[in-house]
C-alpha cells in the first residue's frame, strides 16, 4: 500500500477545493441559504409536517443533505473531467499509485467538502432554528454514506464523460432531479400512492429521510432501511468505479 | 551540492538487465496499426534516440512504456519489470516527460514538485528539489503559479517532474519543442550531466542534430517499426559522407569527372559528395586545372539529418 502516495493524492484533491474555497464552499453556502429564506418565508403558513416540527426546520436538513450531495458529486466529477481536458491526468496515472488508491483519495476529498458544506449549512441554519440533532451519530452516518454515494457518482460521471457538456447533462439531469424528487421539500407521504411508491426507486430519497430522522428524530422510511439501501448502493458503485479505473476505461487507451 | 543517488553506477550484474526491452509489441487504435512487432532494447546508462516521422509510433511507443496506452501484445519492461504485471516498480523506475505542455493551474511550481514525488510514495527531498530548480533556471520560480509560467518554463517544469522521485530511467518527448537556444542548451547541459552519473536518457525529437550531438544509438522508426538501429557514428558513416559546395563563375560548371557527380542548387552552387575530406583538395586542384575560380566553398560534415532521410526513403517502399 503506498499510503504516501494515498495521502499526497487526497492532499492534493483538498487543496484543490480549498484553493477556491469562494467557489466550492462558500457558493454553495449561500444558494442553499437562499433556498431555505425564500421558500420558509412563501411556505410559512403550511402546516406541519411532523408534529412539532415547523415546515421551515422540516427544509434545514433536506437542504443541507442536498448541498451536500451536489458538491461532494461536483467535486470528483469536476477534478476528473478537469484533469482529463487539460491532460494533466498524466501525472496521477504515470505514478505507481493503484486504482483502490486512487479511488479512496478521491472520494475521502469530494466527502471532506461535502460535510464541509453541510455543517456551514447547519451551523448558519442554527441561527434561525436552534435544534440540537436527535440522533447525531446516526446523522453523522448519513452524511458519510450519503457524500460517499454522491462522491463514488461523480468520480464515475468524470471517467465517463470526455467533454464538460457531458457531464453537465449528467449532473442537469440526473443528479439534480433524483435530489429535488428526493423529498428535500415534502414528505413523500404527501404524494399521490402512485409517485410515492415510484420515489421508493430514488436512492437519494433514503438519504435525506435517514438525514433528517438524525436531525428530528422522525422520517418516511425506517432509518435503518434507508442506511442499508444508501450503504448498499455506495458499495455497489464503489465496485463499479474501482473496475473502470482497474481496466483503465476512457482513462488508459 | 547534493548529487542525485539514483545516479549510482550500476554493479556489472544489474547492467545485463536492459533499461528498456520492448519486444514484440503491436499496438493498433481502430484501423490503424500503431506498432507492427516492435522489439528494442536500451542500455542502462545510454543516451538513446528514438526518431522519425511524425505517426511513425515514437509516443505510442512512450505511451505504452508509461502505462498511459496498454498494448495488444507484447512484452515491455522498465529495468526488468513489466509495465502491467509489476506496473509500481516499472513506474517507480521511469520519468516521463510528456510531449504535450499538461499542467495543474491550481497549483505553484513548487506545490506541484512536491505532489509529484508523494504519488511515488517518496517524502519531498528540498534539496534535491532545489538542485532540480537550480539546474532548469527556476529557482525564482518556486512560488509561481503554474498557470503564470510561459510555454519554455512550463515545459522545464515537466522534465523537473519527471526527474523528482530520482528515476533510473528518463523518457524525454520532443523536450525541446517551443523552448528558446539557450534554454536548450541549459537542459541539455543538465540532463548530459544525468547521463554521465548514469541515468539512461531515451529521447525523441525532431531536432536531429541534437540526437547527432547527444545521443550514443540511435533508432529510426517509420509506420510502427524498426527500419534502422545502430550506434551513432556507424549509420553516419554507412549512410552519410561530407561534401562541398562551391559556387563557380556563371555559367561554369565543374570539370571532368567531376560534373557527373555534382549537384546544381537553386542558389546556384554546385554540390559535390566526397569520399573523405581529404578528397576536398582533389576537387579544387581539378577546378584549378581547368583554369576555374572557385568563388565560394562550404565543407559539409555527414549528419543525422541525410542518414535519416535516406533511410526514409529507402524503408518508403
Amino acid at each position: 500500500m503506498n499510503l504516501r502516495g494515498f495521502s499526497t493524492l487526497l492532499r492534493k484533491e483538498l487543496l484543490r477545493f480549498w484553493k477556491v474555497s469562494f467557489q466550492t464552499l462558500l457558493a454553495p453556502l449561500v444558494s442553499t441559504l437562499l433556498y431555505l429564506l425564500v421558500f420558509a418565508q412563501v411556505m410559512s403558513g403550511r402546516a406541519e409536517i411532523y408534529p412539532g416540527v415547523s415546515y421551515r426546520e422540516f427544509l434545514v436538513p433536506g437542504l443541507a443533505m442536498m448541498a451536500m450531495l451536489q458538491n461532494s458529486f461536483s467535486n470528483t466529477s469536476s477534478s476528473m473531467i478537469q484533469s482529463k481536458v487539460t491532460g494533466n491526468i498524466v501525472f496521477i496515472l504515470l505514478t505507481p499509485l493503484s486504482p483502490l488508491e486512487i479511488f479512496a483519495a478521491y472520494v475521502l476529498a469530494a466527502v471532506a467538502r461535502g460535510a464541509a458544506v453541510g455543517t456551514c449549512v447547519w451551523l448558519v441554519s442554527l441561527w434561525f432554528f436552534p435544534r440540537w440533532p436527535a440522533h447525531p451519530v446516526e446523522l453523522l452516518l448519513f452524511v458519510l454514506a450519503g457524500n460517499l454515494l454522491a462522491a463514488v457518482l461523480g468520480l464515475i460521471a468524470g471517467i465517463w464523460a470526455e467533454k464538460f457538456d457531458q457531464l453537465a447533462a449528467f449532473q442537469n439531469f440526473l443528479i439534480v432531479p433524483l435530489t429535488f424528487l428526493a423529498g428535500v421539500f415534502y414528505s413523500i407521504h404527501s404524494l399521490p400512492p402512485f409517485w410515492r411508491d415510484l420515489s421508493r426507486f430514488n436512492p437519494f430519497l433514503y438519504m435525506i429521510d435517514g438525514f433528517r430522522h438524525g436531525f428530528f428524530g422522525l422520517s418516511d422510511v425506517a432509518p435503518a432501511e434507508s442506511l442499508l439501501i444508501v450503504g448498499a448502493s455506495a458499495f455497489a458503485l464503489s465496485c463499479v468505479a474501482l473496475v473502470l479505473l482497474s481496466r483503465g476505461w476512457r482513462l488508459r487507451h | 551540492m547534493p548529487s542525485s543517488p539514483l545516479l549510482q553506477v550500476q554493479d556489472s550484474a544489474a547492467t545485463a538487465v536492459p533499461a528498456i526491452r520492448v519486444q514484440g509489441v503491436h499496438k493498433a487504435f481502430g484501423n490503424f496499426q500503431a506498432l507492427r512487432g516492435l522489439d528494442l532494447e536500451v542500455r542502462q546508462g545510454e543516451f538513446f534516440a528514438l526518431l522519425g516521422p511524425n505517426g511513425a509510433g515514437k509516443t505510442t511507443l512512450i505511451n505504452l512504456l508509461a502505462g498511459l496506452t496498454r498494448p495488444d501484445r507484447g512484452v515491455l519492461q522498465i529495468l526488468g519489470h513489466d509495465v502491467r504485471s509489476d506496473y509500481k516498480q516499472a513506474r517507480r523506475a521511469v520519468g516521463i516527460v510528456p510531449q504535450e505542455l499538461v499542467f495543474d493551474p491550481f497549483f505553484t511550481v513548487g506545490e506541484t514538485l512536491r505532489l509529484q514525488c508523494g504519488y511515488f510514495g517518496i517524502r519531498p527531498d528540498p534539496a534535491w528539489i532545489g538542485e532540480l530548480l537550480e539546474n532548469l533556471q527556476l529557482s525564482d520560480k518556486a512560488d509561481t503559479n503554474m498557470r503564470a509560467l510561459s510555454g519554455g518554463m512550463k515545459r522545464r517544469v515537466l522534465v523537473a517532474q519527471a526527474l523528482v522521485h530520482r528515476p533510473a530511467v528518463l523518457v524525454l518527448d520532443e523536450p525541446t519543442a517551443g523552448v528558446d537556444v539557450e534554454l536548450r542548451q541549459t537542459l541539455w547541459k543538465f540532463i548530459r550531466r544525468l547521463n554521465a552519473e548514469g541515468q539512461t536518457i531515451l529521447l525523441t525529437t525532431h531536432y536531429l542534430e541534437e540526437a547527432q550531438s547527444l545521443c550514443e544509438r540511435v533508432a529510426m522508426m517509420k509506420a510502427g517499426r524498426v527500419v534502422a538501429l545502430d550506434r551513432t557514428s556507424q549509420l553516419l558513416a554507412d549512410h552519410s559522407r561530407p561534401s562541398l559546395t562551391l559556387r563557380l563563375p556563371s555559367g561554369d560548371q565543374p570539370p571532368g569527372d567531376l560534373a557527373g557527380r555534382a549537384t546544381l542548387l537553386a542558389d546556384g552552387r554546385w554540390r559535390l559528395p566526397l569520399v573523405n575530406f581529404a578528397d576536398t583538395e582533389q576537387v579544387l586542384a581539378h577546378c584549378r586545372e581547368a583554369g576555374l575560380v572557385v568563388q565560394d566553398l562550404e565543407v559539409g560534415a555527414p549528419d543525422l539529418e541525410e542518414v535519416f532521410v535516406a533511410i526514409m526513403q529507402r524503408s518508403g517502399q
